[in-house]
């Protein structure tokens, strides 16, 4: 088990990044093999910055000269909880800003939704050359005000309510390391401010059924006590959903689908225990009904240590040794 | 201890989950609706006064044959083992039908305007293309139901729906042929049983005349259409409502009536209504002239003005002079001080947008992909309808009223909009960013006001103890164009007194129609 209580943490992104859909579907997900000590608590804050041109249309890659660049920006508190060395909770809550460089339409910005999360690492054994961890995650994310879902793409999110489950696998040997992982999300319906809306039919109701989605994704890379440096890809596929017609606005329950390709790295700070930097950034290689977002990001992130037996001493910044 | 609380988390996220994918159905407000239960079968409607019929018999109806003939007999066995075998989907349309065939071709309107209401987006060389009647199918569709295409449509559905049941209800008075399972009790009454005579079937009449007009509205969607015509009469067969015999001379009662105001439709000048290169800077060189600043398009590239001649499209309500008469006094100066407090105010607006304010603006915003600001107020009437018991030929008279203010309301603000050609507020300040789109149109006077007071005018005229409320639903659907930053007040004032005035007219005609 990677369990490091040194100064960088997860940032859970992933939840956050993946409500977003049509702004932004960032490959800066932090589904990694790594867990908190028991009564360690790890907390941050995270900025992403998003950005595209070129959206597709359905299918079809197209420019908008009414909308021109637009761009998302996010501020995210994190934490995560070592309940157990095996068992960690996380939460994440952002606050997102959109604008779009052309044209006359308005931005908008608020607290989107809160992610809490439960990470379990059941088992743990030498396998081959290295070590082999399996993970089992549970997520809930909610909205935590009412922002406006139906103004795509300058909403900050889709206010649905996610239910998602995620199994990992990771496998290190040595520095060098693999981690897959699959992500069933399942979406509730929502309210939209109209009583009445056309998909590929006409509804009349302010509900729209929004259909569920999958995630894979793979990470590989160097982790060492002292930084992480790693190569991610990412898929998102939304599993029902309609494409957006030509030359018409998106919409929350849309068919969006988008693979990104990104770097993540993490470093803690020799000077102050506890203390981490992390950076990355990530493009958008294919997509559906999303725009192809390019990204970066940043954070800073500090561990504090509720152990009963723990002072801080500078053995903080090493990790813990392996079982 | 740990064990206790993963298998209670287990349990938390599964029942979670659960819950979430139950929920994954919507349904609407309209899917399950009672069988139309007319309180009164308004058998004297064949002598209410039509709209573009110069009486209920321009067209003949032949007399049906005799209910005892061998031809009548096989018609009720046609019915019978029709109910024989019915299945679940069959029911379930003949429940979906039964609630009302004017509410569900109005629903079906709808639907296809949202379908349709996108703009045209431009070629390589930044020009914009025009849809084809011709062809239908081409890029880009025809037609781009914008506001005051969808308006006209919406009204001469309604008008021709409303004339053909008119002519409808005089043959069924005059043939007074029962209804099927009134004839032989081995036929079953699927939905209400009426004393309405049964030939020709209203039903038919309905599909027959929507079906007819939709080629000129719709042309790319005959084929769907035609299919809800056939699901309509059949449904109609099943429910041993009507006859085949009923339904063969109700489609084509309904077919000719469509003819004569599709005839209408094609010479009241909406086809030019597009204009030409030379119209539209005619259009903006009046203004300019007059030492005021034109309005010009906020859509990247400039898109011509939306249908900047349809304000002379002949009228349902009243003729092309009492347009013009219509026509509000001009808008405040670009160069005043009181466009400029006007457009500070909107500033204000749009820069403290509360939650509220965006949910009215959205609420009401019918912009692209939906079925348009004349839409909108159809569903308002179709629900407030579907309480009333109304009769088929009630129901598509109230529509045809609303409907025909909704677009002598389109004729008389786009006449207005492009008489004086007035700039939207981000043409005076490019700082006032939009919570929802800018129309490609003019500012004065506002197209959603004039179309809710309108609108609201004559629907509470029909039911009147809920005027209040339309009013105040048409000045919130006002309002919501300066909440959203694209309109002044004075746009959102004067729209709504201008449609005031249109509406008038309808009420005037409901009073002298022989229906109240």
């Amino acid at each position: 088990m990677r369990r490091y209580n040194t100064g960088y943490c997860k940032k859970r992104l992933l939840s956050l990044c993946m409500l977003l859909s049509f702004i932004q579907l960032s490959a800066q997900t932090d589904m990694d093999a790594i867990m908190m000590t028991k009564n360690n608590f790890c907390t941050g804050l995270m900025y992403n910055s998003s950005n595209w041109t070129d959206y597709w249309e359905g299918t079809l890659k197209r420019n908008n000269e009414n909308l021109g660049t637009v761009s998302t920006k996010m501020y995210a508190v994190m934490g995560n909880y070592g309940v157990s060395d095996k068992l960690n909770l996380l939460f994440g809550i952002p606050y997102v800003q959109t604008r779009a460089s052309a044209g006359t339409l308005h931005g908008l910005n608020g607290m989107q939704d809160l992610s809490l999360w439960v990470k379990w690492n059941p088992i743990e054994t030498k396998f081959g050359k290295g070590t082999l961890s399996v993970y089992g995650l549970g997520g809930i994310s909610f909205p935590t005000t009412n922002y406006v879902a139906d103004f795509l793409p300058l909403s900050i999110g889709l206010h649905s309510t996610n239910l998602s489950l995620r199994g990992m696998v990771d496998y290190q040997v040595g520095k060098w390391f693999a981690t897959a992982s699959g992500t069933y999300v399942v979406r509730s319906n929502i309210k939209i401010d109209r009583n009445s809306y056309y998909t590929t039919e006409q509804h009349i109701t302010n509900e729209v059924s929004m259909p569920d989605a999958s995630n894979v994704q793979l990470r590989t890379g160097y982790r060492s006590g002292r930084m992480i440096a790693e190569a991610i890809i990412n898929n998102w596929t939304t599993l029902g959903g309609f494409d957006i017609t030509r030359n018409n606005m998106p919409f929350p329950s849309n068919k969006m689908n988008a693979t990104t390709a990104g770097i993540n790295i993490k470093y803690n700070i020799q000077a102050v225990d506890g203390l981490a930097l992390i950076g990355g950034g990530s493009i958008t290689l294919a997509g559906r009904n999303i725009g192809q977002a390019g990204s970066i990001n940043g954070g800073v992130f500090y561990i504090l240590d509720f152990s009963h037996k723990a002072k801080k001493t500078t053995q903080l910044a090493q990790p813990v040794k392996e079982k | 201890m740990k064990k206790i609380f993963l298998s209670t988390l287990i349990i938390i996220v599964v029942i979670i989950a659960a819950q979430l994918s139950c929920s994954k159905v919507t349904s609407g407000r309209t899917d399950y609706l009672p069988a139309l239960n007319p309180s009164k079968t308004d058998i004297d409607a064949g002598s209410w006064k039509t709209v573009f019929l110069t009486g209920p018999t321009e067209f003949s109806v032949a007399a049906p044959v005799a209910v005892t003939t061998p031809a009548y007999i096989a018609e009720l066995n046609e019915i019978k083992a029709l109910q024989k075998n019915i299945t679940k989907e069959q029911e379930e349309k003949i429940a979906y039908w039964g609630a009302g065939g004017v509410l569900r071709w109005n629903e079906l309107m709808r639907e296809l305007v949202a379908k349709y209401n996108l703009p045209p987006y431009q070629k390589a060389d930044g020009v914009y293309p025009a849809p084809s009647a011709a062809n239908p199918f081409a890029y880009p569709l025809f037609p781009f139901a914008n506001p005051p295409y969808a308006a006209r449509a919406y009204a001469y559905i309604s008008a021709a729906q409303y004339d053909a049941l008119v002519a409808a209800w005089h043959y069924k008075k005059l043939y007074n042929r029962a209804a099927p399972y009134k004839t032989d009790v081995a036929i079953q009454a699927k939905l209400q049983p009426t004393d309405l005579p049964s030939y020709p079937s209203e039903s038919a009449v309905l599909a027959g005349v929507t079906a007819e007009m939709m080629k000129l509205l719709f042309p790319g969607e005959i084929a769907y259409i035609q299919q809800k015509l056939e699901e309509q009469e059949l449904t109609s067969i099943m429910a041993g409502a009507n006859t085949r015999g009923d339904v063969e001379a109700g489609e084509a009662l309904g077919r000719l009536v469509a003819q004569k105001i599709t005839a209408r439709a094609r010479t009241d000048k909406a086809g030019a209504a597009i204009g030409t290169p030379a119209d539209w800077a005619q259009i903006e060189n009046a203004v300019t002239a007059k030492g005021e600043i034109a309005w010009i398009s906020l859509d990247n590239p400039k898109r011509p003005p939306m249908l900047p001649l349809f304000g002379k499209v002949k009228p349902c309500l009243f003729d092309e002079a009492t347009t013009v008469a219509l026509r509000p006094l001009p808008p405040p100066s670009t160069t005043s001080e009181q466009l400029k407090k006007e457009t500070a105010e909107i500033l204000d607006f749009v820069t403290h947008p509360t939650r509220e304010r965006i949910r009215i603006v959205h609420f009401w915003a019918d912009g692209v992909g939906t079925y348009a600001p004349p839409g909108h107020w159809n569903a308002i009437a179709a629900e407030d309808f579907i309480t009333k018991n109304f009769s088929e030929v009630r129901w598509a008279r109230n529509m045809a009223l609303v409907n025909m203010a909704l677009m002598d309301a389109a004729i008389v603000c786009w006449d207005t909009k492009n008489f004086y050609s007035n700039p939207r507020p981000t043409q005076m300040n490019p700082a006032i960013k939009t919570l929802t789109g800018i129309p490609n149109f003019q500012a004065y006077i506002s197209g959603h006001s004039t179309f809710s007071g309108a609108a609201a005018s004559i629907l509470g005229y029909i039911i009147p103890e809920r005027a209040t409320a339309y009013q105040a639903m048409a000045l919130e659907a006002s309002l919501s164009r300066m909440y959203g930053g694209i309109h002044y007040r004075s746009d959102c004032e004067v729209g709504l007194t201008t449609g005031q005035k249109v509406g008038s007219y309808a009420i005037a005609r409901a009073k002298t129609d022989g229906a109240d």
